[in-house]
């Protein structure tokens, strides 16, 4: 057995997860407020693969940036201009195609969902073509370190361990989603606009007779939901390097996924499944089972929705007619 | 109340009082003649229907505005091509439009449908069964299909059946894809056995006329069925839970089967369409059955008024031809026109390839009927009175009171 090759994937595993989490939040936030299935927020995310390509290839980077400083200060520039851009279009979306809708029968914002869906993923197509396109990565993939696990060998039982490359750019998007989703913790326990959210989610309109402004409320977990998701964009293009029109719908389908197995509404089963669910996809490639992994994942996310739809955190939610 | 006003000001009304003033409103007779004739003679209005629209079509190629757009054979072929939208249409109607479901994987069973087909009559399996038993086989398999994946999740919320089947159509392509003994893979299976008739003999490949007649009478004797089991005691089961599951559920309706009945017999139309596209097209591959066609399906649905079969099948049907000439004929059309320069804007028509713009167009049709008029433009009495219920109380009951 080859432990080394376990803790490459397992790493591997974290780095995937980190982006299927940050798309999960926005997934779970927003049903847990409206009871919505966002189908838009995977092409939310891709189109936050695009803004930053677009950034990058209006500041001129071509690659790798070596001066720390630039760097850090690059990396900010990144993620806050990403990140308000999506929640911009998270919030445009929700005004424009979901609120009209808020007392319609569920079936219509439902279907807006999926025409939004296809607006976004189209007018980039129509933008930047069909083709992947190369990303600019600003941390250089190849500078990391290499360690090796610690190997033995009980009662003929031989653990191995053969080298592992951990590169930098997957310790920084591990650490800067780890936290993201505790930032989003505390402003959710902890702030006055995070107790709006929740009890709107809990009860609109007992929220609403209590002086919350629902609007706000959910235009701006709209606006968090979606800068969470441009995010991962960024996170994408600098693991990556590429981007494509259409990574929206799966990658959407699989945070889906990883929302609704650690329990949809909750923001630490999001992050969990999102974990969860890249292992899944990571160990099950390694098997040699990678045209297979996502019928695998598909298959879990029927399971869970059949054998225990409130997922592995969540609580049961009443059904509200 | 205008739509504008109404997406303003929201009111909600009492659900108990605004659902009987909606039964009052439809068990009221139809007041014209025809349209009494009509309604209590559907299957007759169906076959004359369709008799109509079958034989005239062919000729449209006669008239100006379609004669310069090729031959008689390649406008058939197209109707032949465009009546496994309207069966897939029709179908998906009696889920999405009668019952209220959201299915996405749709395609999944027109896949499901296609590869019954290829198993049944062709070289790669050693098979061959005739067509028309087929046609009943992959209906059937489709629907058993559909009540594997409905019994478990039917008892779910609506939204999560539609992520659900969202899903499953996107493993079954998957698992036709990679299972490459059982379905020959990514190439898909070829050389399918094409129909016969005793007399008539095999529906050849260059004359689409054959299929035309087939999927013209396959289509109506789908729509005669389906406007039977709307107005059959589980046509009302449908339309109960759609409007509302809990209280439908209290008047002592079986929901869950209910539900299970109209996903299994959508299904059925999807894998019938499948049956017949895989014999008119002589192979099958996964790529035919993408999240697209479930999309595009939706959208002719949407396009064409939830709930009403006659409006449904004229919606997809438009959306098919629009899709498969009209944005061709759109290219050809301003391929002449000089590029303008105005000002900042550069517009040279030319360079835009309208094709690709199909699902922009789809999508932005979706979001706007759904905002401005969500009973499609062909709506069904009843379902527009359901999606207006709330502006109609806001304006008090008026436009429950049919004109």
């Amino acid at each position: 057995m080859d432990v080394g090759i376990l803790t490459y994937q397992a790493l591997n595993g974290l780095t995937i997860g980190a982006m299927y989490a940050l798309i999960a939040l926005g997934y779970t936030m927003v049903y847990g407020i409206i009871e919505l299935i966002n189908f838009a927020h995977g092409d939310v995310f891709m189109v936050g693969t695009f803004v930053t390509l677009w950034l990058l290839t209006t500041l001129g980077v071509q690659g790798a940036i070596n001066n720390p400083a630039l760097l850090v200060i690059l990396l900010l520039v990144m993620f806050a201009f990403s990140m308000t851009i999506m929640g911009l279009v998270g919030v445009l979306i929700e005004r424009f195609a979901y609120r009209p809708l808020r007392r319609a029968p569920r079936l219509a914002p439902l279907i807006t969902a999926i025409g939004v869906s296809f607006i976004l993923q189209n007018v980039i197509q129509a933008t930047y073509g069909t083709a992947p396109l190369n990303t600019p990565q600003v941390i250089d993939p190849e500078a990391g370190v290499t360690f090796s696990m610690p190997t033995f060998n009980v009662g003929g039982f031989a653990v191995t361990s053969s080298n592992v490359f951990l590169p930098y750019v997957h310790v920084f998007i591990i650490v800067l989603a780890i936290a993201l989703i505790v930032a989003l913790q505390v402003f959710v326990q902890r702030t006055r606009l995070g107790r709006a959210m929740r009890s709107t989610a809990i009860d609109r309109d007992a929220a609403q007779l209590m002086g919350v402004d629902i609007n706000t409320t959910i235009a701006l977990t709209f606006f968090i939901g979606s800068a969470l998701a441009g995010a991962a964009g960024v996170a994408w293009c600098m693991n990556y390097g590429n981007t494509k029109f259409d990574i929206g719908f799966q990658a959407g389908l699989k945070s889906f996924t990883a929302a609704v197995l650690g329990g949809i509404g909750n923001t630490t089963g999001a992050a969990l499944g999102g974990f969860l669910i890249a292992f899944v996809e990571v160990f099950s490639s390694q098997l040699g089972y990678a045209r297979w992994s996502e019928a695998i994942v598909f298959s879990i996310l029927i399971l869970v929705l059949v054998f225990k739809p409130t997922g592995l955190l969540g609580q049961q939610l009443a059904e509200r007619a | 109340m205008s739509p504008l006003r109404s997406l303003l000001f929201w009111r909600s009304g009492s659900p108990t009082r605004l659902a009987l003033a909606r039964l009052r409103s439809q068990t009221r007779p139809v007041t014209t003649p025809t349209a009494r004739f009509l309604g209590a003679h559907q299957s007759l209005s169906v076959i004359v229907g369709m008799s109509i629209v079958t034989a005239i079509l062919p000729f449209i190629i006669l008239l100006p505005p379609f004669n310069g757009f090729g031959t008689q054979t390649d406008f058939v072929d197209g109707f032949a091509q465009a009546g496994v939208w309207v069966l897939l249409a029709v179908g998906l109607n009696v889920v999405v439009g009668l019952a209220g479901l959201l299915d996405l994987g749709y395609a999944a069973f027109f896949a499901i449908g296609a590869y019954t087909y290829a198993y049944g009559a062709s070289p790669f399996s050693h098979n061959h069964i005739p067509f028309w038993p087929m046609l009943l086989v992959g209906a059937a398999v489709a629907a058993i299909f559909g009540l594997l994946l409905g019994a478990p999740t039917l008892r779910l919320r609506g939204d999560y059946l539609a992520i659900v089947t969202l899903g499953f159509g996107e493993i079954v392509p998957v698992v036709f894809n990679n299972s490459d003994q059982y379905t020959n893979g990514t190439n898909g299976i070829t050389a399918l056995y094409q129909p016969s008739l005793p007399i008539y003999g095999n529906f050849g490949f260059g004359d689409p006329v054959p299929y035309y007649v087939t999927v013209a009478a396959i289509i109506a004797i789908a729509m005669i069925l389906l406007y039977r089991l709307q107005d059959s005691r589980l046509g009302r089961a449908w339309m109960a839970v759609r409007e509302d599951e809990l209280a439908a559920a209290s008047m002592g309706i079986n929901t869950v089967t209910t539900k299970l009945l109209a996903f299994a017999i959508g299904a059925s139309t999807s894998g019938l369409a499948g049956v017949y596209l895989s014999s008119k097209l002589s192979i099958v591959s996964p790529p035919q059955f993408s999240f697209t066609v479930s999309f595009t399906v939706l959208a002719m649905v949407v396009l064409g008024g939830m709930g009403n079969i006659w409006g449904v099948a004229a919606g997809a049907f438009v959306v098919y031809e629009i899709q498969s000439q009209g944005l061709k004929q759109l290219n050809q059309f301003v391929s002449g026109f000089p590029p303008l320069h105005l000002g900042p804007l550069n517009i040279d028509l030319t360079s835009i390839d309208f094709l690709n713009y199909q699902y922009l167009l789809y999508g932005l049709a979706l979001v706007g009927m759904m905002l401005l008029r969500p009973e499609g433009l062909f709506p069904s009495r009843r379902r527009r009175a359901e999606l207006h219920d709330i502006d109609d109380a806001a304006a008090g009951n008026q436009e429950l009171v049919e004109p």
